[in-house]
C-alpha cells in the first residue's frame, strides 16, 4: 500500500496516483454496500420465504418509500443540516392534494399540482426560518414538525368533519395519478411498484447533481465549512434554501404516492418518519455534521433498512423483539460502514 | 431410549455438525423442534396452517397482548402455527400483509383501522386465494374488503351500554374523557353512552399518551364543575388516573370506564371504579384464529355476513370475583 507513496513517480505526495481499491474504500457508500450484501446473505440463509421474486419485490417497495425521501434528506444533510418536519410533511402533502381535489370537485391533477406549490413553499419556509433566525435547523424544523402536525389534524378536522380525507378513488384523474405516483409494473411475472423505479432515477438525478455540478460543489461547500464556503464566493443561504426545498419536494412525491396508493389520508400519520429518512442517510454514509456522502449511500441505505424491516418478518421472528433487532442490524451495519472508512483513510 | 448403534452415532455426529452449522448462520430453518411441532399433529388435528395476524397496534399495548394470547391458544388447539406483527401506519400495515401473502399463509386476520390502506393488498389476498378474516375495527368495511367474517365490538352498541351503567349508578351529569382526539371509534363510544344515559354529558379531550397532562386536565375539570357526579373513561389506564383526579379535585364523582386489565378489576372489587365496558380482545383473537380453522376443516363461516359481537361485557362488583383470576394471567 505504501509503493505509490516511495516510488519514483511520487515525488509530490499531493499528485500521486492512489491505490484503486483505496479510492474505492473511502467512497462513502462502500461500507453501506458491505453492510447490505451481509444482511441480505443472511436473511436468503435465515429466512425461507426472503429469497422468493415477490418477497424481494415487497422489499424494495417498502425501501423506496424511505428512499425516496432519503433522497433529499441526505443532500440536506451534505449541505449540513436537518429537517425533522420531512415526516408530516409527506401527510401535508398529501392532505392538500386531497382535499383541494375534493372539496372544489377538481380534477385530481389540479390537486396535485396546487400540493406541489404548497410544499414547496413550507420547504422554502424552512429554509428562508433558518436563514432569517440563524437557529440551528434542528430547533426550526422541529418547531414546523410541530406546527404541521397540529394542522394537518385541525385543517382535516375543519373541512371533513373526520380525522382522515374523503376518498377521492372515483374522481377525475384518479387512475392516470395512480399511474403515476403508485401503479404496479408487471417485470416477468413479477409486480414492482413504481416508486421503486422513481427511487433510482431520484437517486441518479441527486448523484448527478452532488458529482457533476456546480450546485454539488456548493452543496458539499456549505456543508463542510459555511463560512470558508461564503467567503469563496459560494450562495450559503440560496443553497441551503433550496436543499430545503428539495427535501419539500421528495415529501410531495411521497405524499402523491400515499394518496394514490391509498386514496385517503389519515391526518396523523407520518409523525416519527423524519428519523428513519435520517438514519438511511446515516447508514449510507452520510455525517451528522454535514459536508460528506452521497445519495448512492443513501439509497443502499434506505435498502438496508427495508431489508431489515421485512426480512424479520419473513423470518417469523418474535415480533416483540422487532424494533432490538431492527436497531440491532442498524447499528452492525453503521459500524460495519465506520469500520472500513476509518481503515481505508489511514 | 435407541441403542446407540454406529449408524445412529454418525446421525448424531451429523445432526451435530448441522446443528452447529445452523447456530453459526444464526437460526435454524430446518430440524429442531420447529420441525418436530410441525410433523406431529396436536390438538385440533388436521393439516397444520400457517396463520397470520397484522394489527395496527403499536408496541407494548396490554389489549393487544391480550388478542395474542387468544390467538396463540386458539392456535395451539388447532395445530396452527401463528405468526403476528404489527404497525400503526396504514401503509407499513398493508406492506405487512403482503409479506404474510408473500410467505404463502393458509389464513390472515386482519384489523381494519384504515380500510382504505388496506383495499388494494386485501384484493392480493383474494387473488392469492388466502381467506381472510377481520378484528376489532372496521365492521363496517369489513365485508367490503372481503373479509369473510368481522369479530369486534360495535362502539355505538357497548357506548349505549356504558351509558345505562352510569345512570344505574346514580350519575345525573357526567365526563367522557376521550384520550385520542379525533379517534372515530372513541367519539363513537361518548356518542352511544350519551344517547341512554338520559342526563347530561360533555366530552373532555385529553392528550392519551402523556398520563400526567390527562391527570391535570381531569382534575382541573373536576375542580371547575363541582356538578359532576361521573366519570366515564374510554381506556382502563384512564380509569386509574380518573380515581387520583377525582380524590385531588375533592370530588365525589363516580368513575366507569371501557377496557379492562388486572389493577382494574382489584379497584371494581374495593369500590373505588364502578364498572367496566369490557370487549373481550382475548375473543377476538381466538375466535379470528379458529374461524379459520373452521374454515379449512369443516368450511364454516360464522356471523351469516354480519360482524359477530365480542362485547360489551359489563363487569361489576358483583361479578369482579370470577372474573379476577382470568385478569391476572392477563386473558381477560
Amino acid at each position: 500500500m505504501t509503493q505509490a507513496t516511495t516510488g519514483p513517480a511520487a515525488a509530490d505526495e499531493r499528485v500521486a496516483r492512489r491505490d484503486p481499491l483505496r479510492r474505492l474504500l473511502v467512497r462513502p457508500e462502500l461500507g453501506a454496500l458491505i453492510g447490505a450484501v451481509a444482511l441480505f446473505v443472511f436473511f436468503s440463509a435465515t429466512a425461507d420465504a426472503f429469497l422468493q421474486t415477490s418477497s424481494f419485490s415487497t422489499v424494495l417497495y417498502a425501501s423506496s418509500t424511505f428512499g425516496i425521501m432519503a433522497v433529499g434528506v441526505s443532500l440536506l444533510m451534505i449541505g449540513g443540516e436537518f429537517d425533522l418536519s420531512a415526516g408530516v410533511m409527506v401527510t401535508s402533502s398529501a392532505l392538500v392534494a386531497s382535499l383541494v381535489s375534493f372539496q372544489l370537485t377538481l380534477n385530481v391533477w389540479a390537486g396535485v399540482a396546487i400540493s406541489l406549490a404548497v410544499t414547496l413553499a413550507l420547504g422554502v419556509l424552512n429554509g428562508l426560518l433558518f436563514v432569517w433566525t440563524k437557529l440551528p435547523s434542528f430547533i426550526v424544523t422541529l418547531a414546523t414538525f410541530l406546527m404541521l402536525a397540529g394542522a394537518n389534524l385541525g385543517v382535516t378536522k375543519a373541512v371533513t368533519g373526520n380525522v382522515a380525507s374523503d376518498s377521492i378513488r372515483d374522481m377525475d384523474g384518479f387512475a392516470s395519478a395512480k399511474d403515476v405516483f403508485a401503479s404496479e409494473v408487471d417485470m416477468g411475472g413479477v409486480n414492482v411498484n413504481v416508486t421503486v423505479f422513481w427511487w433510482i432515477a431520484f437517486t441518479v438525478v441527486a448523484t448527478w447533481i452532488l458529482l457533476r455540478t456546480r450546485a454539488g460543489n456548493w452543496i458539499f461547500a456549505v456543508g463542510g465549512n459555511a463560512d470558508s464556503a461564503r467567503a469563496v464566493g459560494v450562495p450559503v443561504a440560496r443553497t441551503k434554501i433550496a436543499l430545503f426545498a428539495g427535501v419539500a419536494f421528495c415529501a410531495w412525491f411521497s405524499g402523491m404516492h400515499l394518496l394514490f396508493a391509498f386514496a385517503t389520508v389519515q391526518s396523523g400519520e407520518g409523525v416519527g418518519n423524519e428519523f428513519f429518512y435520517i438514519i438511511c442517510a446515516v447508514i449510507g454514509g452520510c455525517l451528522l455534521t454535514g459536508g460528506y456522502g452521497s445519495a448512492i449511500g443513501a439509497a443502499i441505505g434506505a435498502f438496508i433498512f427495508g431489508m431489515v424491516n421485512k426480512g424479520i418478518v419473513y423470518a417469523d421472528w418474535n415480533p416483540d423483539w422487532f424494533r432490538f433487532f431492527l436497531g440491532a442490524a442498524l447499528l452492525a451495519a453503521t459500524v460495519v460502514n465506520h469500520l472500513v472508512r476509518r481503515r481505508a483513510e489511514r | 431410549m435407541r441403542t446407540p448403534t454406529t449408524r445412529g452415532r454418525l446421525l448424531t455426529l451429523t445432526t451435530a455438525a448441522l446443528a452447529l452449522t445452523a447456530a453459526l448462520a444464526g437460526c435454524s430453518s430446518s430440524g429442531g423442534k420447529k420441525a418436530e411441532e410441525s410433523a406431529s399433529p396436536a390438538g385440533g388435528g388436521g393439516p397444520r396452517l400457517k396463520i397470520a395476524m397484522v394489527t395496527h397496534s403499536g408496541a407494548g399495548d396490554t389489549f393487544w397482548d391480550i388478542v395474542q394470547k387468544g390467538a396463540q391458544a386458539a392456535a395451539a388447539k388447532d395445530n396452527v402455527q401463528f405468526l403476528y406483527s404489527a404497525d400503526p401506519d396504514g401503509g407499513r400495515q398493508a406492506q405487512l400483509v403482503q409479506t404474510a401473502i408473500d410467505q404463502k399463509v393458509d389464513g390472515i386476520v386482519v384489523t381494519l383501522a384504515k380500510p382504505d390502506a388496506m383495499k388494494d393488498v386485501l384484493a392480493k389476498a383474494a387473488a392469492a386465494k388466502i381467506p381472510v378474516v377481520s378484528i376489532n375495527s372496521g365492521a363496517d368495511a369489513s365485508a367490503r374488503l372481503g373479509a369473510l367474517v368481522h369479530f369486534g365490538q360495535d362502539e355505538s352498541v357497548a357506548g349505549e351500554a356504558a351509558g345505562q351503567q352510569l345512570a344505574k349508578i346514580g350519575a345525573k351529569k357526567a365526563l367522557c374523557v376521550v384520550h385520542e382526539q379525533g379517534n372515530v371509534g372513541l367519539e363513537a363510544r361518548c356518542a352511544g353512552a350519551k344517547k341512554t344515559f338520559g342526563g347530561s354529558m360533555q366530552n373532555l379531550y385529553v392528550t392519551g399518551t402523556n398520563m400526567p397532562q390527562v391527570k391535570s386536565a381531569i382534575t382541573a375539570k373536576l375542580q371547575a364543575d363541582k356538578g359532576i357526579d361521573g366519570v366515564l373513561t374510554l381506556g382502563a389506564p384512564f380509569a386509574a388516573t380518573a380515581v387520583q383526579s377525582a380524590k385531588e379535585a375533592g370530588s365525589t364523582a363516580k368513575i366507569g370506564t371501557f377496557d379492562m386489565n388486572k389493577d382494574l378489576i382489584a379497584s371494581i372489587k374495593d369500590g373505588s371504579i364502578q364498572f367496566a365496558v369490557d370487549q373481550q380482545p382475548y375473543l377476538q383473537g381466538y375466535e379470528a384464529v379458529d374461524e379459520l380453522w373452521l374454515l379449512r376443516n369443516n368450511g364454516n363461516v360464522l356471523g351469516g355476513g354480519r360482524p359477530v359481537l365480542t362485547g360489551p361485557a359489563i363487569v361489576t362488583k358483583d361479578n369482579a370475583d370470577q372474573i379476577a383470576p382470568f385478569a391476572e394471567r392477563g386473558t381477560r
